[in-house]
């Protein structure tokens, strides 16, 4: 079937364009989350937007299902390939249009990762704020579709309050521009609905994002407590205080411990956790908050403070938190990243919950998280070799999102639902929640042939009555879909 | 009767349903019943009676901007919010605030201002004519998507809501985001629904993103700029370090001097020093005070023959009294497009005989003209239709010299009819060209099928 779409696409992309070896097709079959594989059944790497178009058409015509994927860096198998699918690559679609200071806006296609767009426009004094930790390699593109945020989105927000117009080729293959720049456009807030859809609703082109202008003054504060639980109320004082700072990130004792042997970031030394906060703005400003913050930690018994301003010295306290995740890996090899929020205010509770969890079932359990928003990573740390430590882990880390959703959080963060947690959303809306969900999916694309089996566990189908469900799911008999 | 059927059925899913009465018009559409909902049970089982009566619905929170947007087709039902008046859950620790839709914006303020808190949305434009008393809903608030000043810093209502429950037009309540701030969990209903005009279904309850309340503004003005002047203002402000909250420009008259406004906040100290800062930025003439010039965020002129201009032919009708509104037109743009808008403005106007007010929030590119309730239908609908004109050919545009089209969108530009006098929207259609109307098309039909939710209000007759 899928062999029967190369000519098509080969007239389409060139020779170069499209991948049909096995052991090339392999190399794209999976993205950040290693657990989920599989092989597409045909790579197109299209240049324009109108290729892009074109080989949705001839998908759609064709009843294949198609996915995109950017640099392929997501972290919930969004961009999970399709077996008897078209997976549309953007990596060659990187030019940055325009970079227009004047109007503070810089025009940009999905392949362009994240921190090209903050380079490009650092010369005129502006930056593209959100920044998701893979900022070098992740695309804008899979940023729009998995609405990324970052260790700043704290104060700066998420992709969707920086993107003002897409250009999409929808699921039926037609481009279109969604917005206009300006952010206010008449109609709809489709910019809105589709940022953060994970690649459900259409495949983007080109995005018209803002751009932000260079603070006067960024400051970092360290500040080291005997526990979590004290650096969280630190968190809160600071909060309450009325002060936003960009970033306010938390580690525990062993992701420190990992981050020390990984990168010797020289944490104070004995730390049950590290607060860092990061403040930006005019100078008077970030001044005065920076004392106050050093106040508040100061009050909330912390044990050690150091202030780094210049961007050497900001850089040496990020180091350890930047690490943390390869740190961790490092001194144990396998392990699961969770994605999970909860409400601020519950970070305490939650935190003793984890370790109450943790020393129940002797799977260690490494904690950084961006504590300013109450998103959690908890890294879930097991031995491969055992297939029993393997299983307990997942539930942990399954344990750990019940938490959040418990305590009125979310299953994700900046993550994204994709594959992973699709399973997890009917514990966090109901079935007339996602039915209503669905409705979105099938004004956009009633085939269901746009990355299906992605985000909700078991897809409708479009026009179909909800709640008459009954036998196997049509999607699920014709192999279009995987009931969860 | 049938009539009495009806009525009985929503009196059954909602006590507080009733005959409607000529208050409950509209935009001049006389509906037949009125229901008001306790909760959002009621909301629904109102909502469910409607669909299998097939009722046309729309929904009104305090009314203050009932008259925006293209009038319904039809209207048989009009849903209230005003007793869904709770404020749930207001979460300070989280800056987060959960609140049914018929809460007051202005009691909401009060509310979270006892905690230093406020949602950071000016009622909007038009507030000193369409709202005196301040009472526009959370819920209107977040359908009509307005925002004023601070739009620069803090965005619109869809980049503050956080969650939302809607009843859809079939009765069924759903929900989409949540209560934390950071939430990529399924679709993000809550932008959909954000400037939707109650097209789509009723919000019934949102949740807010909270900022902390400044202890300090301070106001910087410059009066008497020419066009050229009030766009390097406006640029140096808005490329300063200073991170202004809000740069406001106002513009009485056709050709007349630009004045610009920018605000700073931030805690007494620093809002002093940045204030010092931001004088110098733009030079001789620039005063700072505590207060807001009295043209901060007015978009109506001043009631009376000047209002409309000189040339303003308004009929017994058209003039009204002090308090009639007149014609309200948003222009978006890209910020760098600022003298080209105001020049293809002032070009319209002159052909239509107008000489509006322009004010608004350059720096992020959404201004406003409004046009007195003395300018007369006929001349205000010949300057909308100019100046879609000037928009359509590109006049409008600051498009960057590297993205010709199809780089960039067509046009980088629009003008939206905010409201309208009747004799006015008669003649004007109200929101002009939509890009990517078929899918706004597609996504009303899924969530609207039969088409009842306010229709014929919003964009491209949806």
């Amino acid at each position: 079937m899928i062999e029967q779409l190369v000519p098509a696409m080969v007239e389409i992309c060139g020779p170069d364009g499209v991948v049909t070896d096995p052991l090339d097709l392999r190399t794209y079959e999976c993205d950040g989350l290693t657990s989920h594989r599989a092989a597409p059944g045909l790579v197109v790497l299209p240049r324009t937007a109108e290729q892009v178009a074109a080989v949705v058409r001839v998908c759609a015509a064709a009843k294949v299902p198609f996915v995109a994927r950017g640099s392929g860096t997501g972290l919930s198998g969004g961009a999970l390939p399709r077996t008897d699918g078209v997976l549309i690559v953007t990596s060659r679609m990187r030019r940055i249009i325009a970079i227009d200071p004047a109007s503070r806006r810089a025009i940009v296609e999905p392949g362009v990762t994240n921190l090209s767009v903050s380079a490009a426009a650092r010369p005129f004094g502006y930056f593209y704020a959100p920044d998701p930790s893979s900022q070098q390699v992740c695309s804008v593109g899979g940023n729009v579709a998995e609405n990324s945020g970052g260790a700043h989105c704290l104060k700066h927000g998420f992709t969707v309050h920086h993107v003002t117009g897409l250009e999409i080729v929808t699921p039926a293959g037609e481009l279109t521009w969604l917005g206009d720049g300006t952010g206010a456009a008449p109609g709809y807030d489709l910019v809105g609905a589709f940022i953060g859809s994970e690649g459900t609703l259409g495949i983007v082109t080109k995005i018209i994002v803002k751009l932000t202008r260079i603070p006067q003054m960024v400051t970092c504060l360290l500040a080291a407590f005997e526990t979590t639980g004290a650096g969280g109320a630190a968190v809160s004082a600071i909060i309450g205080a009325g002060i936003v700072p960009a970033a306010i990130e938390m580690m525990d004792a062993l992701a420190i411990e990992a981050a020390e042997a990984a990168v010797a970031c020289h944490y104070p030394q004995g730390a049950g956790a590290v607060l860092i906060v990061e403040l930006d703005g005019p100078e008077p400003d970030v001044r005065r908050d920076g004392a106050a913050v050093r106040a508040l930690c100061e009050q909330a018994g912390s044990t050690e403070i150091r202030e780094a301003v210049d961007p050497a010295e900001r850089a040496i306290i990020w180091a350890g938190r930047k690490s943390a995740f390869a740190a961790v890996g490092r001194i144990c090899h396998a392990y699961i990243v969770q994605d999970g929020v909860v409400p601020r205010t519950a970070l305490g509770p939650v935190l003793d919950e984890i370790a109450k969890l943790s020393a129940e079932s002797g799977i260690r359990v490494a904690n950084v998280f961006h504590a300013g928003d109450g998103n959690l990573h908890p890294l879930v740390l097991y031995n491969d070799d055992a297939p029993e430590t393997v299983a307990a882990a997942e539930e942990l880390s399954g344990a750990i999102l019940d938490l959040c959703i418990t305590h009125g959080g979310s299953i994700t963060g900046e993550h994204g639902v994709g594959v992973d947690k699709s399973r997890y959303m009917p514990k966090m809306f109901g079935a007339d929640d996602l039915d209503t969900m669905q409705l979105l999916r099938c004004a956009f694309d009633p085939g269901g042939l746009c990355n299906p089996g992605k985000v909700f566990p078991t897809p409708r189908l479009c026009g179909e009555v909800p709640g008459a469900r009954r036998g196997v799911h049509p999607l699920v008999a014709s192999g279009q879909a995987e009931q969860f | 009767m049938a009539g009495d059927a009806v009525l009985r059925a929503l009196a059954g899913a909602c006590p507080a349903a009733r005959p409607a009465e000529a208050g409950d018009a509209v935009a001049g559409v006389t509906p037949r019943y009125a229901a008001s909902p306790a909760s959002v049970a009621e909301a629904s089982a109102v909502m469910r009676v409607a669909a299998e009566q097939d009722l046309t619905v729309v929904a009104r929170g305090s009314g203050s901007r009932l008259d925006w947007g293209a009038p319904p087709r039809s209207c048989d039902l009009v849903v209230d919010t005003l007793r869904l008046d709770q404020v749930v859950e207001h979460a300070a620790g989280d800056l987060v605030a959960r609140v049914q839709a018929g809460v007051g914006l202005r009691r909401l303020g009060e509310v979270l201002a006892s905690a230093g808190q406020q949602l950071a949305l000016d009622v909007g434009p038009g507030a000193n004519g369409q709202d005196p008393a301040g009472t526009a809903t959370a819920g209107g608030t977040l359908a009509t998507g307005m925002a004023g000043p601070r739009r620069l810093r803090y965005g619109t209502p869809r980049d503050l809501v956080i969650g939302i429950t809607v009843v859809r037009a079939d009765g069924t309540v759903a929900s989409a985001g949540g209560k934390v701030v950071k939430n990529v969990a399924g679709y993000d209903l809550g932008k959909l629904f954000a400037g939707s005009y109650g097209t789509l279904g009723l919000i019934a309850e949102a949740v807010f993103r909270l900022h902390p309340l400044p202890t300090a503004a301070a106001y910087t003005t410059v009066d008497g700029a020419s066009p050229a002047d009030a766009h390097r203002a406006v640029a140096a402000a808005a490329a300063s370090e200073l991170a202004p909250t809000a740069v406001e420009i106002s513009r009485a008259g056709r050709g007349g001097p630009v004045r610009v406004g920018v605000l700073l906040e931030g805690d007494p100290d620093g809002v002093g020093e940045r204030a010092g800062q931001l004088r110098q930025l733009l030079g001789e003439g620039a005063v700072t005070s505590p207060d807001a010039p009295s043209w901060w965020g007015r978009t109506e002129p001043a009631p009376g023959p000047a209002g409309g201009g000189p040339e303003a032919s308004g009929g017994p009708e058209a003039t009204g009294g002090p308090e009639a509104a007149g014609t309200l037109i948003r222009v978006a743009f890209w910020a760098a497009a600022l003298p080209a808008v105001l020049a293809t403005i002032d070009r319209a106007a002159e052909a239509a005989g107008l000489d509006p007010l322009v004010a608004g929030s350059a720096a992020a590119g959404v201004i406003y003209v409004g046009l007195g309730a003395g300018a007369g239908p006929a001349a205000v609908a010949a300057f909308v239709a100019n100046l879609r004109a000037a928009i359509a050919r590109g006049e409008a545009d600051a498009r960057p010299a590297s993205a010709p089209a199809p780089d960039s969108p067509p046009v980088l530009a629009s003008a939206v009819v905010v409201y309208a006098p009747p004799p006015v929207r008669e003649q004007v259609d109200m929101w002009g060209p939509v890009p990517g109307l078929p899918l706004m098309r597609a996504v009303k039909d899924q969530f609207d099928p039969g088409h009842r939710m306010a229709p014929g209000r919003f964009a491209g007759g949806i």
